[in-house]
């Protein structure tokens, strides 16, 4: 394999310019395609303004597709980077950035919302990020105090207050027999669609620096996957490296459930996706991840406006239809 | 100039299970130092003891005449290194990339090495004897290959003292020998501290400079090989007789194992 001969700084290189290329072709495509066809040179006027500030194209691209599009870009690469970060914390291949309940409490406080009837808006938004985070902390205080099998605990408390979650989820849906069933159900398998151009920006502000904190944080990634004991001989202070993992990667992750919904597949499988391409070296596979899965929602989210005739399809549905295969083969071949 | 090591009154318990009870004693710089003892006699505990990744109930472990627990984990890591009795087989990354890795402590907050990092870690390999094995996985090495790259990840940190937890036990005479040979050199030529763990009385014999012979968490003895190798002490410690007599390659013990038939013919 001549990729792992390859000095870190030359696959660093390698890594941002094909993840680069990627992520502006998948922008460019995911804000020049949709349900208003036009041919490229009218797209590229109206991308660009040419067409007047009356055109409609130019609206639709900048005030409709942009801002979705961003959206897009950031539930993947915060979900990628969230699934990487907590796979080698807990040291479990399965691990996903729902894995400590984040989800399910996400999920029940975004359904007592819209059965209160509360708009998108802040009100929901603000309700999953609440559920969200008295999960996650219900589950940091359930392990607090426990230091060697710390990582067993916290995730079976995780997995375990994620199944109480799906119950009371279960309950509220049974009992809901409106029309409001088709929004909870659509936003249960993850929703882009509610993006409006000022929430997207303010969540890239708040994205970019976790994105940096955990970029920084790769050497002791690196570490972490070799055992806790042997990351303090190496000079890790093991336990304050992962108390800020796991708290900046689940405040990223819970604002983008409360903003997209549960958006599934993305953070399993794209960190292993790039762990069977570039290897287990984290300052390699962070900016993969980053760019990598943000361009894989972006392009999977355009499939799931254009596909369909009518309307749209959950995105949740595109990105395990696309990566399972993907993966699958994958693993496969690297056999 | 205080000692490398200097145990105080150590008393380590796993909940309320007593392992080390009121241990003490100091290792000189430049000392090759060997604990010996029975199975669950306390011996890879205080050694995570002396490496500070275990909080004693009482007494303390000073490295220079500062206390384990005051050093940042980093300030610690640059002086002692550590090579754990068994290490997670799961690992992807590859032999160079993990001796890499004995350069953390010495790296900036971005974590990137720099040219004369690789050169430690070449050095270190070479040294090791696993040059030949830098492009490849962990998971693809042998136990003896896999020991060897760890006690070069630790070299390649560069330290002062250097601890050991059994590292020949899954060697081969020949990588045995090297190691041991290995340890003596740097202490010889760096005035490198080893501190070691070791089931091999013959092996403390011959390499150590200083012994302590452990039992349920109590010293039976320390000094040099000839003090704590004695029939009387050993049949104490392990609870069996072995036969100790001098070793025709130096004025140092031999012991050897008694087998039932040769006591009662």
């Amino acid at each position: 394999m001549s990729w792992s001969r390859l000095p870190l700084g030359r696959r660093l290189l390698w890594v941002a310019i094909l993840g680069g290329v990627l992520l502006a072709f998948s922008l460019a495509l995911g804000m020049c395609l949709g349900s208003t066809p036009a041919g490229w040179r009218r797209n590229l006027a109206a991308f660009l303004g040419r067409s007047g500030p009356e055109d409609i194209l130019t609206t639709i691209i900048w005030r409709l597709r942009g801002p979705r599009v961003l959206l897009a870009g950031l539930v993947g690469a915060t979900l990628s980077l969230g699934g990487l970060v907590f796979q080698a914390l807990l040291r479990n291949p399965l691990a996903d950035p729902y894995i400590l309940g984040i989800s399910g409490g996400a999920a029940v406080g975004a359904i007592l919302g819209l059965l209160v009837g509360w708009a998108p808006f802040p009100g929901v938004a603000l309700l999953a990020f609440l559920g969200s985070m008295s999960t996650l902390m219900l589950v940091l205080v359930i392990t607090a105090g426990e230091s060697g099998t710390r990582k067993g605990s916290l995730l079976l408390s995780g997995v375990m207050v994620n199944a109480f979650c799906s119950a009371v989820i279960m309950f509220l849906l049974s009992i809901t027999q409106d029309t409001r069933l088709p929004n909870i159900l659509y936003w249960l398998m993850g929703d882009l669609s509610m993006s409006a151009p000022d929430r997207a920006t303010v969540l890239l502000y708040v994205l970019l620096p976790c994105f940096l904190v955990i970029l920084f944080l790769a050497r002791p990634l690196n570490l972490l996957l070799l055992g806790e004991e042997t990351a303090m001989y190496l000079g890790l202070n093991v336990a304050a490296a992962s108390r800020l993992l796991l708290l900046v990667t689940s405040l990223m992750v819970s604002l983008v459930v409360c903003q997209s919904g549960l958006v599934g597949f993305v953070g399993l499988v794209v960190p292993h996706l790039f762990r069977l391409l570039l290897g287990p070296d984290h300052r390699v596979l962070i900016p993969a991840c980053l760019l990598g899965g943000g361009s894989y929602l972006i392009l999977c989210d355009l499939l799931s406006r254009v596909l369909p005739s009518q309307g749209e399809m959950p995105v949740g549905v595109v990105t395990a239809m696309v990566g399972a295969p993907l993966f699958i083969f994958l693993l496969m071949r690297s056999r | 100039m205080p000692p490398a090591v200097w145990v105080k009154h150590l008393q380590v318990s796993y909940g309320k299970q007593p392992v080390l009870r009121d241990i003490s004693f100091e290792v000189p710089e430049g000392a090759f130092f060997i604990i010996i003892g029975p199975n669950s006699s306390g011996k890879t505990t205080l050694l995570k003891a002396m490496a500070g990744v275990l909080k004693p109930r009482q007494g303390q472990v000073e490295i220079w005449g500062t206390s384990v627990r005051q050093y940042g984990r980093k300030a610690l890591a640059q002086m002692v290194a550590a090579v754990p009795q068994r290490a997670p087989s799961d690992i992807q990354f590859t032999v160079q990339e993990l001796v890499l890795m004995g350069r953390s402590p010495h790296m900036g907050w971005l974590g990137l090495e720099k040219p004369q990092d690789l050169e430690l870690a070449r050095e270190a390999m070479a040294i090791t004897d696993v040059t030949h094995l830098a492009r490849r996985p962990l998971q693809q090495l042998s136990g003896g290959e896999l020991q060897r790259v760890i006690i070069a990840r630790a070299l390649c940190q560069q330290p002062r003292l250097l601890l050991l937890d059994e590292p020949t036990a899954a060697l081969d005479p020949a990588h045995q020998v090297n190691i041991m040979d290995l340890m003596a050199q740097l202490k010889a030529e760096r005035g490198l501290t080893v501190v070691m763990v070791s089931h091999d009385l013959n092996l403390a014999a011959m390499y150590g400079d200083q012994l302590l012979l452990l039992k349920e968490g109590q010293r039976i003895s320390s000094g040099t090989p000839k003090e704590v190798l004695t029939y009387e002490q050993l049949e104490q410690a392990y609870g069996c007789a072995l036969l100790v007599d001098e070793n025709p390659l130096g004025k140092v013990p031999r012991v050897s194992l008694v087998p039932r038939r040769f006591l009662h013919p």
